[in-house]
């Protein structure tokens, strides 16, 4: 069986404007996103507070439990139905409580059983303590950070080959870095700057598969960034563990491809620099999209009978693997030809 | 056969019969006593998320623990400075850690400061804009001490309820910043868990004032040396809060450090359950004295501010023994008895995390993760098969392959199986036929250029290595910075995602090259089925 025929001649550096036209379109439609909703809505693991899931019987709708809620001790919170149709599961969020977790629950069992006569099941209880709340988050982007660090310096070093250059990168970017904390530099600002730094450093010091590269993982983690915040979704642990496994499959990706530059560049006479990119594309375009096929074939199915816990964490993933593979395609690749001035092969 | 052939067929099968063992305890929990005598008995241990349980941060406020130590040391410097006949006019606690002196003179003050060297190695004294004023601090290592072994008790208590309390495996550990972590496996009774590991549970003997008015003192005018404490109690059967005050004198003539014991009995009379505790020789001297020297007084029992009873002493109380009784259901009083044997927590403790799941949606949630994973599994290894044939299945081979050494993997470090792990599970076999995807497409790609099988098998395998390990350390590398930085079920994803990458390298590269070479090398099978 074949889905992509070997005789495959697709010229997707000459469509590079266009592609790059709706990338940048994407980018900037996150970052209006962003503006617009006032940043990234974050769950109760970097914010600190107070998340319910209960299990009711058939019959009670958000309102019903949140006309409750105004009886109870819990002040503002938001009902959010859960889980699969027909099983009445209801998600109650609250910011941080004054009274303990165990007085909230007896609250809402005894409300509960006293408005409708009927009992409630508490399934799930998360409580993070905003100092907590503080410690994840700073955990988390200490995470993101290091892996984009990490990724940098592999990617230049792998690539190019040019391991005191590579050394030269990975110092700079390390330099820079223990500056910044110690300038009291916030982690958020220290991850911005250590993907700028990673992109200015690959220019100057002309790694262009590596800048190829960072800009493919940036674009891929902005896009799915947009989208999460598209369908209001909520960053939690678990969803930043999968941006990060986002960051790892779209460098993997991307490097399928580069490899098979390299080999073609070694190989074959001096072509053009565009021809050598389109025939790699082509010929690894069949193993890109059978292996994105069954990672998403996998996902969706998670996605699917997993539950609702994972759910973000899937949706994440699924829209992270789909940005990859078209970036690793469509942006990656072709960006490599306006990143070197020659077109001629000299790397 | 070819060259190192047989020694790579018996490092499979080694690997294969090792994890085969190490997934025995796991798929198998009645073992054999032969077995749990030579080979490995770990099992892969489920998360918080998929068994049900609790999982808290608690935070001791080590900042009362200080301030107790302080009391006592204002206690004693009062003692010391009458003895040693220095003329003082104040001593009063300033903050929670440090102590106001103020001395008549300079002689005096100079003694007191010869004093503290002396006797009070722990203590520094700076003056405060009077010379002699003095504030008594301190010294930073002191106070890190007294602050750890709040900590060190705090833990050893809290190790001793749970324990008391009877939990399975439980994992009790310190963290930084003065943080405990708890985690309860499978507890179903959430609550009283809870209620169990948060109590202070400091037990004290007060007396009533009795010279003193009740209703004067609530009015406000509380006399120097009493307090107000109540009776809170809640009718078991109608739920309603009563509330009784009590004036009571501040010091307190006994502790429940020295009860050695505390057992749950039963009122014949009323059938209601109530405590009885003994105390240690030291306890028992003093508590006979405090009801000789009071009898007739009445003597309050206060549980974390709370009184209990205050019965009058009838007469002379000696043996040691002691009961508290208060409307209790029977649990109430069992989880009482429990928190008095394993003692006073010596500073109060705050929840700052709780993650709690019902053991119902534990098991739903990891039906549903087992469910997915098959799932995926059998889609993808369907697929595999539809579009390599032989080769495809060669591939599926690799992926049960895999599966078994993700789950050796775990049982191997002891690791946990969370929900996210499940979804790392999944999401591995989606990327583990990379490999083999890689491999094969370069195959096909080669007899397209017109090799032979075994030099497009060899040169298959060969330029695709490099590849597959290129790429799978990107997403291996993340998988690290995960485990670092994640806790919990963020680290359960990551070590399955870890797992999951080096064996399905191991498999692609490794395993499927040596049944590929078996296949059409050994058995000189012609037509390659890809």
């Amino acid at each position: 069986m074949e889905f992509i025929k070997p005789s495959i001649n697709i010229d997707f550096v000459g469509k590079i404007k266009v592609f790059l036209a709706i990338s940048s379109a994407l980018i900037l439609g996150t970052i209006v996103l962003l503006l617009a909703k006032g940043g990234i809505n974050y769950g109760i693991d970097f914010t600190g507070g107070l998340m319910i899931q209960i299990k009711t019987d058939s019959g009670t709708s958000v309102k019903d439990i949140q006309q409750i809620i105004q009886l109870t001790s819990l002040k503002e919170a938001t009902v959010q139905d859960f889980g699969d149709k027909g099983q009445k599961e209801f998600l109650i969020r609250a910011g941080a409580q004054d009274i303990t977790v165990s007085k909230i629950e007896e609250e809402l069992r005894s409300t509960f059983k006293e408005k409708t006569g009927r009992d409630i099941e508490i399934r799930r209880v998360e409580m993070v303590g905003p100092k907590i709340g503080e410690k994840l988050a700073r955990e988390g982007l200490l995470a993101v950070f290091f892996s984009i660090l990490f990724m940098a310096i592999y990617i230049s070093g792998r690539f190019e080959q040019r391991w005191i250059a590579s050394a030269i990168m990975a110092g700079a970017l390390g330099a820079a870095v223990y500056l910044a904390y110690n300038l009291g530099v916030s982690i958020k600002f220290m991850i911005i700057i250590a993907a700028i730094l990673s992109i200015l450093l690959s220019f100057f010091l002309r790694f262009n598969f590596s800048l190829g590269a960072i800009i493919a993982l940036i674009h891929d983690v902005t896009i799915t960034l947009g989208a999460f915040i598209l369908t209001n979704r909520e960053m939690n642990l678990p969803v930043l563990a999968a941006f990060l496994t986002i960051i790892g499959y779209s460098v993997n990706d991307t490097i399928i491809i580069y490899d098979r530059i390299r080999e073609n560049m070694r190989s074959g006479a001096k072509n053009d620099l565009s021809q050598v990119i389109n025939k790699s594309i082509n010929q690894t375009l069949s193993r890109t999209v059978l292996t994105s096929g069954t990672t998403l074939l996998a996902l969706v199915v998670l996605y699917l009978l997993g539950g609702g816990i994972i759910n973000d964490f899937c949706f994440a993933l699924i829209i992270g693997i789909i940005v990859g593979t078209y970036s690793s395609i469509y942006i990656a690749s072709p960006i490599l030809i306006f990143l070197t001035k020659s077109k001629v092969v000299k790397m | 056969m070819r060259q190192g052939q047989a020694w790579r067929l018996l490092i499979i099968f080694a690997v294969l019969v090792a994890s085969l063992i190490y997934i025995t305890p796991t798929v198998n929990p009645d073992l054999p006593s032969w077995w749990e005598k030579i080979l490995p008995k770990k099992k892969v241990n489920l998360g918080l998320d998929l068994k049900g349980g609790i999982h808290m941060i608690l935070e001791a406020d080590v900042k009362k623990s200080l301030e107790a130590h302080m009391d006592g040391v204002a206690e004693e410097l009062r003692r010391e400075l009458k003895s040693e006949k220095i003329r003082f006019k104040t001593i009063s606690k300033k903050a929670y850690n440090s102590i106001e002196v103020g001395l008549e003179d300079e002689k005096d003050r100079i003694k007191f400061t010869d004093l503290l060297h002396k006797r009070f190695p722990d203590l520094s004294a700076s003056p405060q804009g009077d010379p002699n004023l003095l504030l008594v601090r301190l010294s930073p290592q002191a106070e890190d001490h007294i602050k750890g072994m709040a900590l060190d008790q705090a833990l050893e208590t809290i190790r001793n309820r749970i324990d008391q309390f009877g939990v399975a495996e439980p994992e009790i550990r310190r963290q930084e910043e003065g943080r405990i972590l708890v985690q309860l496996p499978g507890v179903q009774d959430v609550e009283r868990a809870k209620e169990i590991i948060g109590k202070t549970a400091l037990l004290e003997f007060k007396l009533v004032d009795e010279e003193h008015s009740l209703e004067e003192a609530l009015k406000g005018n509380v006399p120097p040396g009493s307090q107000i404490l109540y009776h809170v109690s809640k009718d078991p059967k109608t739920g309603q809060v009563t509330k009784i005050p009590y004036l009571l004198k501040k010091k307190a003539l006994l502790t429940g450090a020295h009860i050695i014991d505390a057992k749950v009995q039963i009122n014949q009379q009323y059938n209601e359950p109530y405590v009885t505790l003994t105390f240690d020789s030291v306890g028992a001297r003093l508590f006979e004295r405090i009801t000789e020297e009071n009898v007739h007084k009445r003597l309050a029992i206060i549980l974390d501010g709370n009184v209990y009873s205050a019965p009058v002493i009838q007469e002379k109380i000696s043996g040691g023994r002691a009961q508290i009784t208060g409307r209790f259901t029977m649990d109430e009083a069992k989880d009482l008895a429990i928190v008095l044997r394993a003692g006073a927590l010596p500073a109060p403790v705050n929840i700052v995390e709780e993650r709690t799941v019902g053991p119902s949606l534990g098991k739903d949630t990891i039906e549903a993760g087992i469910k997915a994973t098959l799932f995926a599994s059998l889609a993808v290894g369907l697929f595999m098969l539809l579009y390599y044939k032989l080769s495809g299945l060669i591939a599926d081979l690799m992926l049960v392959f895999d599966l078994i050494l993700i789950m050796a993997g775990l049982a191997f470090f002891g690791a946990t199986l969370t929900l996210p792990g499940i979804a790392g599970i999944a999401l591995t076999i989606g990327m583990a036929v990379d490999g083999n995807v890689l491999i094969y497409e370069r195959i096909r790609e080669e007899i397209r250029n017109g090799k032979t099988t075994m030099a497009a098998i060899d040169s298959g395998f060969g330029r695709a290595t490099i590849t597959i390990l290129d790429a799978n350390i990107t997403t291996l590398i993340v998988a690290l910075v995960l485990f670092q930085f994640g806790s919990g079920p963020v680290r359960g994803f990551a070590v399955t995602l870890s797992l999951g990458i080096i064996a399905s390298v191991f498999t692609a590269v490794f395993v499927a090259r040596v049944i590929f070479n078996l296949l059409y090398g050994n058995l000189k099978l012609k037509k390659l089925s890809i």
